[in-house]
C-alpha cells in the first residue's frame, strides 16, 4: 500500500533489455546448444568439430544439398511464421502441427478431384482450402480462451495428436491406397502439384508461397493499425484493451491467421512434397515451428533465418550419419536441445527482469518463454528422433 | 519472562527511491495488548510491518524481540521470534482442508500421517477457542472463517506476536465482531497484536493503544479511548496550501457526466459500489476522497468502460454509458486518465504509437500506417506537453512524470468534454505534480466536466470545486471545497461522522 511509484520508475528506467536483446539470445544459444551436444556426439565417438561442420557446413557445399536445405525450410518456414503471428499476439499456439495435418487432409481431398480443372484454379482451392482447414482446427481452442478463458496451451497441444488420429483413420478408411493396399491416400492429380522451381530438384513452389505468406505477415505487422492492434495487444492486452482495441477480436484473429498459415504449410507438403497424404506426412514441423518463431524472435525476417538454418541442420545431420558413422538422429538432438536452451535464455531473461520489477512490465519474447518453459516437457516430447526432417532421404 | 516489550523498533527508516516510506519511526508493542498502526494509505504502515516480518529490509533501525536484538532477514526469521503476520491476500490452499492446510507450514518432517494432521489441527482449533471446523475445505469457507485460518496458521506457529493487515478490508460487519471477539479472547491469553486500519471505528473499538503514522512518520502513540476526531486530525492533519481558484465559469447548469444509481456487486461479498449517483457540470471539478479500496477504483473502471456495472446508469448528454466498452465511451467525448497509468499504455510500444493507440483509424494512408502523421502528431505533443522523450522511445523506458504527461497529452489533445482523471500525482515529482494540476484547471476553465478521484486531500482542496467522499462503496458526505473543514473530511473517510 505504500506508495510504489519511486522504485517502479527507477526499475522500469533500468529495464531496457539491449544487453540481453534477442538477436544476443539466439546466437547465445546456438553456442550453449553446440557445447552441450558435443556430450552425446563424443558419446558417439566422433569430433564434435566435425560434426557440426557436417551439420552446418557440408549441406551448403554442393548445389543439390543447398536446395534440399530450402526444401526442409519450406514446412517450417509455414509453421514458423503460423507459430510467430499468434505468439506476437499473446495468443500460445502450439496446435501448428495439428493445423498443418488438417491442411494437408484438405489438400489431399482437393487434390483428388480437381484433375479436370486448370492447374492454376486447382492450386488456388487446394491453397484455400487449406487454410480454411487449418483456421477451422484453430477455432475452437480460440473461442474456449476468449470466452471461458481455458488455456489455449492445452487445448491446441492437445489437438495436435487428435488431428494425426484424423489422418490415420483417412488413410484406413476411405483413402486406403486401392492398389497398393498401404495405408496412403490415392495420389492427387497432376494439375494439383506445385511446380518444381528448378529442374531436377525437389524445390517447390511451396517455397516461394511461404516466403510471400512471411512477406505479407511482416507488412502486415509493422505497417498497418490491425498489426499494431495485434501486437500491443500481445505486449499488454490491459493497456490495449483500455485503448480500444477489441482485444478478443485480435486474440480470434491472430488465432485463426495462424491456423491459416500453418494449414497452408500442409498443402505445400502434400502439393509439393509427398503427392498424397501419408501417415509419416510431418515429422514434427509445428514444434519445429516453435523453433523456428522463438530463434527467430517472433521477428519475420528472423523467422527465414531460423528456418533456414534448422533445414541445414536437419539436411546436415543425415549426411553427418552417413559421413562420420554417427546416428542421424543427433540433429534431432541438436534441434530439440536448442529450443530448450532458447527458451530457458529468455525465460531467464524474463525472471531477472521480473525479480526487479512488477508483473505486467515483461516484454513479448520473455512472457512467451515462461509460458513456453511450462510446457516444454510435453512439446518436446511428440519430436521422435527417427521422424526428424534431416533423416528422410531425398525423393523418398 | 522479563519486562522488556514484546517487540520495539528503533529509527526505522525505509525509502523506495526518492520516497521516504518510513521515517524514523518507533514503535513499541507490549504483551497482551492490541496496538492499532493507524494512518491514510501510503503512511508507510505496512511497509513497517513488513519490515518486522522480513519481507522488506529497512534502510536504518533495528528491532528487538523481548528485549533481544535481531536481524529478521526472512519470514522464516520471524516465525522464529514468534511473529506472525495475516495479510489482506491470504495464503491458503483452497482444495485442501483446514487441517492440511496447518500442517503445511510445518517444517521438518517427510512423513505427514492423516491422523495425526487432523489431531494437531483439532488440539490447536482447541486450544486457541477458535471456531472451525478442521476438516471443512478451505475453498468451501466463507472470506471469514479463511482468515481465521490464516489467524490458526500462525498461532500453531507458536505466534506471540500477530500482525493483521487490515483484517475487516475484506469482511462484512458481523465477521468483524467475530474476528474481534476472537482477537480479545488472544489478547486475554497474552498474545499480542499489531492491528493495521484506517478505520476509526474499529481502532477504538478493539484496541489498548493506537500509533498514528502519517506520510512514513510517526505521529504519536495515543491510548485506544482517544476520541475519534483528535485521532482523525493526527491521520490526515495537515496545512492546506494556498492554490488561487478561478471561481467556475458559468457554464451550463445541465450536467455534463450524470451518474445514477451505480452497483457494482461480487457474489458472496458486500457490494463494491452500492448505489452512486453523482453529477458533474461543464467546467466544475468534482473531487472524490476516501481512503483507498473504499469503491474508487471501481467507479473508475465503470466510467472508463474497463468493467460493467450491475445496475445503474452513466449518462454524457444523452448517451448511456453503462456497460459501454473502452471505444464507446471515447467516442462520446470521455477522456481517461487512470490511477494505473503504467498499465493503461504499452509500455513496449513507442511513444508515437500509444499517442495514437486510442485513434488508429485516423492515422491511416491506404490500409497502412500513416507513420509521417503519427510521428508528426508525436511531435507536436511532445513538445506542447512538455515530454521529454523522443517519438521512438519506448514509453516504459520514461519517467513516472513523462509517462503521466504521455497520457495527459493522448487525452487532452482531443479535447475531451468530460475527464475521469484518478490519482493524477501519485508519485510524481513536485515539477510533474504542478504541470497535471495546471493542465487539469486549464481544462476545467475550458468547460470540461471534471471527476477527480485523489487520495491526497491537498490535491482535491487545491483543485475541486465540490469534494464527495466515499468509503465502503458509497458516498458518505459531500462538502464545497472552499469550506471544507478538513477533520470532518477525515472523519468521513474513516467511516464516521455526518453527512456535511
Amino acid at each position: 500500500m505504500t506508495g510504489q511509484a519511486g522504485p517502479m520508475a527507477a526499475v522500469r528506467r533500468s529495464l531496457r533489455p539491449t544487453r540481453w536483446s534477442t538477436p544476443g539470445v539466439a546466437v547465445a544459444a546456438v553456442a550453449i546448444t553446440f557445447a552441450l551436444t558435443a556430450v552425446p556426439i563424443l558419446l558417439a565417438e566422433a569430433n564434435p568439430f566435425a560434426a557440426y561442420y557436417e551439420f552446418l557446413v557440408s549441406p551448403l557445399t554442393s548445389d543439390f544439398t543447398r536446395l534440399e536445405v530450402l526444401v526442409g525450410a519450406t514446412p517450417i518456414l509455414f509453421t514458423g511464421c503460423a507459430v510467430a503471428i499468434a505468439f506476437k499476439a499473446g495468443y500460445w499456439n502450439i496446435g501448428a502441427e495439428g493445423q498443418l495435418l488438417l491442411g494437408a487432409i484438405a489438400a489431399a481431398g482437393i487434390g483428388q478431384v480437381v484433375g479436370d480443372l486448370p492447374p492454376i484454379v486447382a492450386l488456388t482451392l487446394m491453397i484455400a482450402g487449406g487454410a480454411l482447414a487449418g483456421a477451422a482446427w484453430a477455432l475452437l481452442p480460440a473461442l474456449l480462451r476468449v470466452r471461458f478463458d481455458i488455456d489455449e496451451v492445452v487445448t491446441t497441444l492437445l489437438l495436435n495428436p487428435v488431428a494425426l488420429l484424423l489422418v490415420t483413420g483417412m488413410l484406413n478408411g476411405p483413402w486406403r491406397d486401392p492398389v497398393s493396399g498401404f495405408p496412403e491416400s490415392p495420389r492427387i492429380a497432376a494439375v494439383a502439384e506445385l511446380p518444381h522451381l528448378i529442374e531436377r530438384s525437389r524445390l517447390h513452389l511451396g517455397f516461394l508461397i511461404a516466403l510471400v505468406v512471411i512477406g505479407i505477415a511482416w507488412y502486415v505487422l509493422a505497417r498497418t493499425p490491425a498489426g499494431l492492434r495485434l501486437r500491443a495487444t500481445g505486449l499488454s492486452p490491459h493497456g490495449s484493451r483500455f485503448a480500444g482495441v477489441n482485444v478478443t477480436r485480435v486474440l480470434l484473429g491472430a488465432a485463426l491467421v495462424s491456423g491459416a498459415v500453418a494449414g497452408i504449410g500442409g498443402v505445400s507438403e502434400v502439393a509439393g512434397i509427398q503427392f498424397r497424404l501419408t501417415g509419416g506426412l510431418s515429422p514434427g514441423f509445428g514444434y519445429t515451428g516453435i523453433v523456428v518463431a522463438m530463434l527467430g524472435g517472433l521477428w519475420m525476417p528472423g523467422v527465414i533465418l531460423a528456418a533456414v538454418f534448422l533445414g541445414d541442420l536437419a539436411v546436415g545431420a543425415s549426411s553427418a550419419g552417413r559421413a562420420l558413422g554417427i546416428p542421424s538422429q543427433l540433429g534431432a538432438v541438436v534441434q530439440g536441445t536448442l529450443l530448450l536452451v532458447t527458451v530457458g535464455l529468455l525465460a531467464l531473461r524474463r525472471n531477472r527482469l521480473a525479480r526487479s520489477t512488477t508483473p505486467g512490465t515483461g516484454a513479448a519474447v520473455d512472457s512467451v518463454a515462461a509460458d513456453l518453459a511450462q510446457e516444454l516437457a510435453v512439446v518436446a516430447d511428440p519430436a521422435e528422433p527417427e521422424d526428424q526432417p534431416g533423416t528422410r532421404e531425398p525423393g523418398a | 519472562m522479563n519486562d522488556a516489550p514484546a517487540v520495539e523498533l528503533r529509527a526505522i527508516t525505509k525509502r523506495f527511491g526518492d520516497l521516504v516510506a518510513n521515517d524514523n519511526v518507533d514503535l513499541d508493542v507490549r504483551r497482551g495488548e492490541v496496538h492499532a498502526l493507524l494512518g491514510e494509505n501510503g503512511a508507510g504502515k505496512t511497509t513497517l510491518m513488513r519490515i518486522l516480518y522480513g519481507l522488506s529490509s529497512p534502510d536504518a533501525g533495528l528491532i528487538r524481540v523481548d528485549g533481544r536484538q535481531l536481524e529478521i532477514r526472512s519470514p522464516r526469521d520471524a516465525i522464529a521470534a514468534g511473529i506472525g503476520m495475516v495479510t489482506q491476500h491470504f495464503a491458503l490452499v483452497r482444495p485442501m482442508t483446514v487441517a492440511e492446510n496447518l500442517a503445511l507450514g510445518r517444517v521438518g518432517t517427510l512423513w505427514l500421517d492423516p491422523a495425526d494432521v487432523r489431531r494437531r489441527a483439532a488440539e490447536a482449533v482447541e486450544r486457541f477457542g477458535i471456531g472451525v471446523n478442521p476438516d471443512a475445505v478451505v475453498g468451501r469457507l466463507s472470506i471469514g472463517q479463511q482468515q481465521r485460518v490464516e489467524i490458526l496458521k500462525a498461532l500453531a506457529r507458536d505466534c506471540r506476536v500477530l500482525i493483521l493487515d487490515e483484517p475487516t478490508a475484506v469482511l462484512v460487519p458481523q465477521e468483524v465482531e467475530g474476528l474481534f471477539a476472537t482477537l480479545r479472547q488472544l489478547v486475554a491469553q497474552g498474545l499480542s497484536i499489531v492491528f493495521i486500519s484506517h478505520k476509526l471505528g474499529e481502532v477504538r473499538a478493539i484496541s489498548d493503544r493506537v500509533s498514528v503514522l502519517r506520510r512514513g512518520r510517526h505521529v504519536g502513540t495515543v491510548p485506544g479511548s482517544t476520541p475519534e476526531a483528535e485521532l482523525a486530525r493526527m491521520m490526515v492533519g495537515r496545512p492546506t496550501f494556498g492554490v488561487v481558484r478561478e471561481s467556475a465559469p458559468a457554464g451550463g447548469t445541465a450536467p455534463a457526466l450524470e451518474i445514477d444509481g451505480l452497483r457494482v456487486e461480487a457474489p458472496g461479498r458486500r457490494p463494491v459500489l452500492g448505489d452512486v449517483s453523482l453529477r458533474v457540470q461543464a467546467g466544475e471539478i468534482v473531487g472524490v476522497a476516501g481512503v483507498s479500496g473504499n469503491g474508487q477504483t471501481e467507479l473508475v473502471e465503470v466510467l472508463t468502460g474497463m468493467r460493467l456495472p450491475s445496475a445503474g446508469s452513466v449518462r454524457i448528454g444523452d448517451v448511456e454509458l453503462a456497460g459501454a466498452g473502452p471505444a464507446e465511451v471515447m467516442a462520446s467525448g470521455v477522456g481517461r486518465i487512470p490511477e494505473d497509468r503504467h498499465a493503461c499504455l504499452v509500455g513496449e510500444l513507442s511513444v508515437a504509437y500509444n499517442l495514437v493507440l486510442e485513434h488508429l483509424d485516423e492515422f491511416r494512408r491506404r490500409g497502412a500506417l500513416d507513420e509521417r502523421r503519427i510521428r508528426s502528431h508525436a511531435e507536436a505533443l511532445i513538445e506542447r506537453f512538455a515530454i521529454r522523450a523522443r517519438p521512438d522511445d519506448r514509453v516504459a523506458s520514461l519517467s513516472g512524470g513523462n509517462i503521466q504527461k504521455v497520457l495527459l497529452a493522448r487525452v487532452l489533445s482531443r479535447e475531451p468534454r468530460v475527464l475521469i482523471v484518478s490519482q493524477p500525482t501519485r508519485g510524481l515529482d513536485v515539477g510533474a505534480t504542478e504541470y497535471v494540476r495546471r493542465e487539469l484547471l486549464a481544462r476545467r476553465t475550458a468547460g470540461t466536466a471534471i471527476l477527480l478521484v485523489s487520495e491526497d486531500l491537498d490535491e482535491l482542496l487545491a483543485l475541486a470545486d465540490r469534494v464527495v467522499v466515499m468509503y465502503e462503496g458509497a458516498i458518505v458526505g459531500e462538502m464545497s471545497a472552499s469550506d471544507a473543514d478538513i477533520d470532518q473530511l477525515g472523519l468521513l473517510m474513516a467511516g464516521r461522522g455526518q453527512v456535511g
